[in-house]
């Protein structure tokens, strides 16, 4: 059974700076960790790995050639395999292009593959989009938000508990399927230095613009639909009020007094 | 158009059972195709084989320029065994009427659903000029296949300019599908959408938690597909004088194209009004300290007839239920009033709650983030003032 997990590496820190000719987002220079929630899909699939056998599960992000550490934690962290999709052509894409080429990048590297998990957004870009993206291109029914995942005993189909909005409820899909991953019991694992030294003597796989059945107009800026036109920092608050060193009593009357101010009370 | 590579084709029939338009015909010995064909995609989709593909270049502005109307997908709830659209639709039309008027073209919603569907007049009086509704039995619950195979059809069919989307957790299930099926772009939780003088969508949405905002266009593709998070565009009061148009758009469906089904529903407890369409929310982050002080933070709710809701670090710590996390990975609100007790205010935070009308907020650290967006910050210990401005209320209501 051959499961792959879509990860994305994001800025630690949300300290970020513009490209003013491009528009887009400089990333050197930022600390770099693996997005929390692919980390939730990772751990979903080692779950299940943990529970059969015959388990193999692959690791597959697109960014620059530094998104290597990304990967090394997932080997670290149960991954047996590693694709790292790399190239300047890809720089530039939109959702809808990075989609494309993972989609591209799971056929060739994963052909026959059962399940694709991912994390339910990234926190840097929160659009939580490029999932239901890839799963539409290669043709596959989704699951979103999942928390907790087991497979029917003939490994045919996937049972996801997912989140919703008025708790949860359980899924099933037969598969091939793609499923995002929330939090849910999921956990940010550290690994133990026995999974580092054995990930250290694993290959990360390459993958360049030039190994995939896509035209250069399909990759990176050329191939997104959406453009960057202006990045402008947010406005800030007007008439903010911060009221500091009050007793408890006093602190009391001056929430109570705003609240009768504002005609809340 | 369609193109069918035979060589590969093994007349195996599911592109004909997945047409929502019943436009192709499988037998004999070739796939036919005729001209109710809209290039909706359904069919390319199911088929095992791959031998079905759309060739979809990027347009002539001529091309584009035949893209008309500004669509909104009307979600609905369930409410009392109908389904009536929810709010976000109401923000969306009321927003959608401005870009419709822009363009000088018309404002449709579009609601799927069953027969259970009412309301939908009310979306002509919020400001449609026509609303478009798929009836069938397997809408009547969402699935990602059913609602993206009879939303695609519309789309293709009518051909609109924009087409917005709550960023509800169908809509974000349900926009990026629809997107990638017909090739568009989508840019996702939008706070601001204008139209400019070339007639084209300019969307305004925050990345990086709300560090920075970014203004996007869709050049080459239409319809021009964003989702809106609730609460972002203020609805505004619904005209009953306005013309109700509502026409019905047949879709065929078939149950096994729905490729995913519901085994079993885990309701959260009831926890009274929801945190979304809250005009007053108390929300406790982690200075309350412990979970015994959430009762203090739910009588200040009950005191000025609010609801309760709290941050993710108190989600995890199991004090509350997801179903009543405010922020990025929870729900967004906009209430008329948000008191942050004991919450810091990360940007994942306050990304969810800065379009609240007033904020309140009290917390210890007197550089907490949070006091960058509320109107009254309250240096001081949550735990300790609360019970004070509980007495104080209870003196004011005396």
């Amino acid at each position: 059974m051959k499961i792959v997990v879509c990860v994305k590496q994001v800025p630690e820190v949300t300290t970020v700076r513009v490209n003013p000719e491009t528009g887009t987002l400089i990333r050197e220079g930022v600390a770099s960790i693996l997005n929390p929630f692919c980390e939730y899909a990772l751990d979903l699939a080692v779950r299940l790995k943990a529970g059969g056998t015959g388990i193999d599960i692959t690791a597959v992000t697109m960014g620059p050639p530094q998104a290597e550490a990304a990967l090394m934690r997932c080997l670290e962290l149960g991954a047996d395999r590693a694709v790292l999709v790399s190239d300047r052509k890809f720089a530039g894409a939109d959702t809808w292009a990075t989609a494309l080429t993972l989609a591209a990048v799971i056929r060739r590297a994963v052909p026959g593959f059962d399940l694709i998990l991912v994390g339910k957004q990234a926190i840097d870009g929160d659009t939580a989009q490029v999932g239901p993206e890839v799963a539409e291109i290669l043709g596959l029914p989704q699951i979103m938000y999942g928390v907790e995942l087991t497979l029917t005993p003939n490994r045919r189909r996937v049972r996801v508990t997912r989140e919703c909005e008025t708790g949860h409820e359980v899924l099933e899909a037969r598969l091939p399927a793609l499923v995002s991953a929330s939090k849910g019991e999921a956990l940010r694992r550290m690994p133990s230095l026995a999974d580092v030294l054995a990930a250290r003597g694993r290959p990360i796989e390459k993958v360049t613009a030039a190994d995939l059945d896509l035209t250069e107009a399909e990759l990176g800026l050329s191939g997104s639909f959406t453009q960057v036109v202006k990045v402008f920092p947010p406005a800030p608050k007007e008439g903010s009020r911060k009221v500091e060193g009050l007793e408890p009593a006093a602190a009391a009357r001056e929430i109570a007094a705003f609240l009768r101010l504002e005609g809340f009370l | 158009m369609l193109k069918i590579d035979l060589k590969t084709c093994n007349l195996c029939g599911l592109c004909e059972k997945s047409c929502p338009f019943g436009a192709i015909a499988a037998g004999g010995e070739a796939v036919e195709v005729d001209e109710r064909c809209t290039l909706c995609g359904a069919c390319v989709n199911v088929c095992p084989q791959a031998a079905l593909s759309i060739a979809r270049r990027k347009a002539s502005a001529e091309e584009l320029a035949g893209y008309r109307g500004v669509f909104v997908w009307a979600e609905c709830e369930e409410n009392a065994g109908r389904l009536i659209p929810r709010r976000v639709v109401r923000e969306l039309i009321t927003h959608g009427r401005r870009l419709a008027d822009r363009l000088g073209q018309k404002l449709k919603a579009v609601a799927l659903g069953d027969g259970r569907m009412a309301g939908l007049e009310s979306l002509c009086h919020q400001g449609a000029d026509q609303v478009i509704v798929c009836r069938h039995d397997l809408l009547g619950r969402y699935s990602t296949d059913g609602f993206t195979t009879a939303l695609a059809a519309v789309v293709a069919k009518e051909k609109p300019a924009v087409i917005l989307f709550g960023a509800t957790p169908d809509g974000r299930d349900l926009a990026p599908r629809v997107a990638a099926r017909l090739r568009l772009g989508l840019t996702a939780d939008c706070t601001g959408l204008e139209i400019d003088d070339q007639g084209q969508l300019v969307q305004t949405r925050p990345a990086f938690g709300g560090n920075i905002m970014a203004s996007i266009v869709t050049p080459y593709t239409r319809p021009q597909a964003a989702t809106v998070r609730p609460n972002v565009f203020p609805a505004a009061a619904p005209d009953p004088g306005r013309p109700v148009a509502i026409v019905d758009f047949p879709v065929t469906l078939s149950k096994a194209s729905i490729r995913t089904r519901v085994v079993e529903e885990i309701p959260a407890p009831e926890q009274g009004e929801k945190i979304e369409e809250a005009r007053i929310l108390v929300s406790a982050g982690r200075g309350c300290g412990e979970a015994s002080n959430l009762d203090l933070v739910r009588s200040l709710a009950r005191r000025l007839g609010g609801a309760m809701a709290g941050s993710r670090a108190i989600v995890e710590l199991g004090w509350i239920p997801h179903t009543l996390q405010v922020g990025q990975s929870g729900t967004t609100v906009g209430p008329d009033l948000y008191v942050a007790v004991g919450i810091s205010g990360a940007v994942q935070h306050v990304v969810g709650m800065s379009s609240s009308k007033k904020i309140i907020a009290i917390n210890k650290d007197p550089d907490a983030p949070i006091f960058k967006v509320a109107d009254l910050g309250i240096v001081g210990d949550a735990a300790a003032i609360l019970p004070k401005l509980l007495a104080e209320l209870k003196t004011a209501a005396a």
